[in-house]
């Protein structure tokens, strides 16, 4: 399958009055056409600042991609010059963001902000711009589309703003779909409606999309691969059945044992102890050493190597490490 | 949105009566008359005079009188130009004042958003350091003071502009420049403020990631949201300006409302305080509802009904 981006060694850091923040720490992913990969992890582990990097939305200063290349169809977008990027912008990578409510300009009506991106990229008339926007608003489920388009944000519910949100990303027809928490601010019943709408999106045009979340629920649901981020960094990458069933680096079983099941009768949760690690001063070795049940005395002076599992499932740890497989196949042979 | 209009319009009327009302008992209750300034008349002539003005009558139906003046708009002559009406007073008076007042606020607006903007995309740079210090000077000076600092630099040590007197392009630029700057700083801070404030906003990251021109951002989405509060202030800064009018066509002997005012309140020539007392309230009012109008325009949000509008 053609990779439609390819994230190589992605650093990006912020300089404040305290110092600089190492957000993101050499990311490594990449995505083929029409796939969806989920990028999941805690607050601040630099998941939404990878997303605003591939879009050049990081505010610069204090924000700077500091290293690395993002490859987008064959061209490195670290280097692409502004003007470029603005052509980029909503026509090849569109990004729908986390709270439906204050993503809409309150003071313009959904017709002005829909089709603005439309007028801005492609030459078109008036009435063709508002054929599309119809078009839209059907896909995505708005009833009476053509009295929405006169209506302010205000006058909508949530999820109704969210579906908005998401016509206005998809109306140039991008490759390229980045969803930063789409559903974190909706309710349950809206949450799956509109992730329901992803993969219709998905099926009628063949976007491909980065969903970037916390949610374990929505990543099970329309993820194909995932991607577990923890202190700037990519721990452990595979497709969602690797991930969900085989998962092998500690931080990812923690995570899914955090998660409440339906079946889970009368049992505790098991959350992770411990919060992330500073991003002023990372650890030079595994991130999550301090919180790590199975912590040995390397992970804490070296950062592991990336051990590939199967051709999609990899993982940053040092237990995969083929000398640590050897030693404890050894100490089980002294054992017996 | 029309009954919202005519509930307002009656408001207005019971504030503009209010008001009259108000200025009348003010009026009769500072000592003296138009007449015992003037050297001494006789009994008879005073009486005489007073009866030609009604000045004899009960205050009630003085009272009555005036009212029916302001009713009909005919406030009658005034008592120390007697060959001059109050309405021909305020026919030569207001048109002046009117320019003077708008095209100061106009610059104070104008200059004010600008700085204001530029200030929040610099912010924390040279511009807006700059800006900002210009600001907080521009609010501190009193206008007055302003003007005679104007005059003494620019019209006398170098004389680029004219000291006073309104009869060209030329001679408005000190007189508005001493007016507009209070107001136009109060802008500029809010201005900047409330740009910060949106330029953070969720729908201008959304804006920018649907690749618009930072130019179309900036007008088309940041400025019509940081516009709201000035516009909120604009009352306030329209009845700043109006007051100013006074004191600035004094210093710059300007020929407009402001000395007729003035003076008819010291020569006790009560038509002319009645009729630019009313003419100014009515004109204020009549400004601050056009801004609250304004607002509804700008802010779909606000509804313009008799239950959510006021």
């Amino acid at each position: 399958m053609e990779k439609i981006l390819e994230v190589e060694n992605l650093h990006v850091t912020f300089t404040t009055y305290g110092g600089t923040v190492k957000a993101v720490r050499g990311v490594d992913f990449h995505l083929h056409r029409g796939e969806t990969l989920a990028i999941v992890g805690e607050s601040g582990c630099g998941k939404s600042v990878t997303s605003n990097a591939i879009m050049r939305l990081i505010p610069d200063p204090p924000g700077k991609i500091s290293a690395g290349t993002i490859t987008f169809q064959g061209k490195d977008l670290t280097k692409a010059p502004e003007k470029e990027m603005r052509r980029i912008r909503g026509v090849d990578i569109s990004m729908i963001f986390q709270d439906p409510m204050t993503a809409l300009n309150p003071t313009l009506t959904i017709g002005t902000q829909l089709m603005e991106g439309l007028r801005e990229h492609r030459n078109i008339s008036g009435d063709e711009a508002k054929k599309r926007a119809l078009e839209m608003l059907d896909l995505v489920g708005i009833p009476n589309p053509e009295e929405r388009l006169k209506q302010y944000p205000h006058q909508l519910s949530g999820g109704m703003r969210q579906r908005i949100v998401i016509a206005i990303a998809l109306i140039c027809d991008p490759d390229l779909l980045i969803a930063d928490e789409p559903t974190t601010a909706l309710d349950v019943t809206i949450q799956a409606q509109i992730l329901e709408l992803f993969e219709k999106i998905q099926e009628t045009t063949g976007v491909a999309i980065i969903l970037i979340t916390h949610d374990l629920g929505v990543v099970a649901k329309i993820a194909d691969r995932i991607a577990v981020m923890y202190a700037g960094k990519i721990i452990e990458e595979g497709t969602k059945r690797e991930i969900f069933y085989e998962a092998e680096h500690p931080y990812t079983q923690g995570l899914l044992k955090s998660v409440p099941r339906l079946d889970m009768q009368g049992e505790a949760l098991t959350p992770i102890d411990g919060t992330p690690p500073d991003l002023f001063s990372p650890p030079i070795g595994c991130p999550f050493t301090a919180r790590c049940p199975f912590a040995m005395e390397v992970c804490d002076k070296v950062y592991p190597e990336h051990s590939s599992l199967t051709e999609t499932h990899s993982v940053d740890c040092w237990m995969q490490d083929e000398r640590a497989k050897q030693l404890l196949a050894a100490s089980a042979g002294t054992k017996n | 949105m029309l009954r919202y209009i005519l509930k307002r319009l009656l408001i207005m009327l019971v504030t503009l009566w209010i008001i009259v009302t108000l200025t009348f008992v003010l009026m009769v209750s500072i000592p003296g008359s138009p007449f015992n300034s003037e050297r001494a008349t006789n009994e008879a002539v005073q009486a005489n005079l007073e009866a030609h003005y009604n000045l004899d009558e009960p205050y009630h139906i003085q009272y009555m009188l005036y009212l029916k003046s302001i009713v009909t708009f005919d406030f009658g002559p005034s008592i120390k130009q007697p060959n001059q009406t109050v309405n021909d007073l305020l026919g030569r008076g207001f048109p002046v004042s009117f320019e003077l007042g708008m095209v100061s606020i106009i610059f104070a607006v104008i200059s004010g958003i600008v700085l204001g903007i530029l200030a929040a995309l610099k912010h924390n740079g040279m511009i807006d350091y700059l800006a900002m210090t210009f600001a907080v000077l521009g609010i501190s000076i009193p206008n007055f003071v302003l003007a005679t600092m104007l005059i003494q630099q620019l019209a006398v040590n170098v004389e680029i502009f004219p000291v006073a007197t309104w009869d060209s392009p030329a001679h408005m630029i000190l007189p508005v420049i001493a007016l507009g700057t209070t107001p136009m700083a109060i802008i500029a801070r809010l201005t900047r403020s409330t740009m910060l404030e949106v330029l953070t906003q969720d729908y201008i990251k959304m804006a920018r990631a649907k690749g618009l021109s930072p130019w179309k951002i900036i007008v088309k989405h940041a400025l019509r949201n940081a516009l709201m509060p000035v516009v909120t202030i604009m009352g306030t800064l329209l009845a700043g300006i109006l007051t100013g009018t006074f004191v600035i066509e004094e210093i710059f002997a300007i020929p407009g409302m402001g000395q007729y005012f003035v003076e008819s309140i010291n020569q006790r020539d009560y038509p002319v305080i009645m009729g630019t007392t009313v003419f100014y309230s009515a004109f204020l009012i009549v400004m601050l509802f056009l801004v609250d109008i304004a607002y509804g325009i700008l802010d779909p949000r606000i509804k313009m009904n008799s239950k959510g509008g006021d």
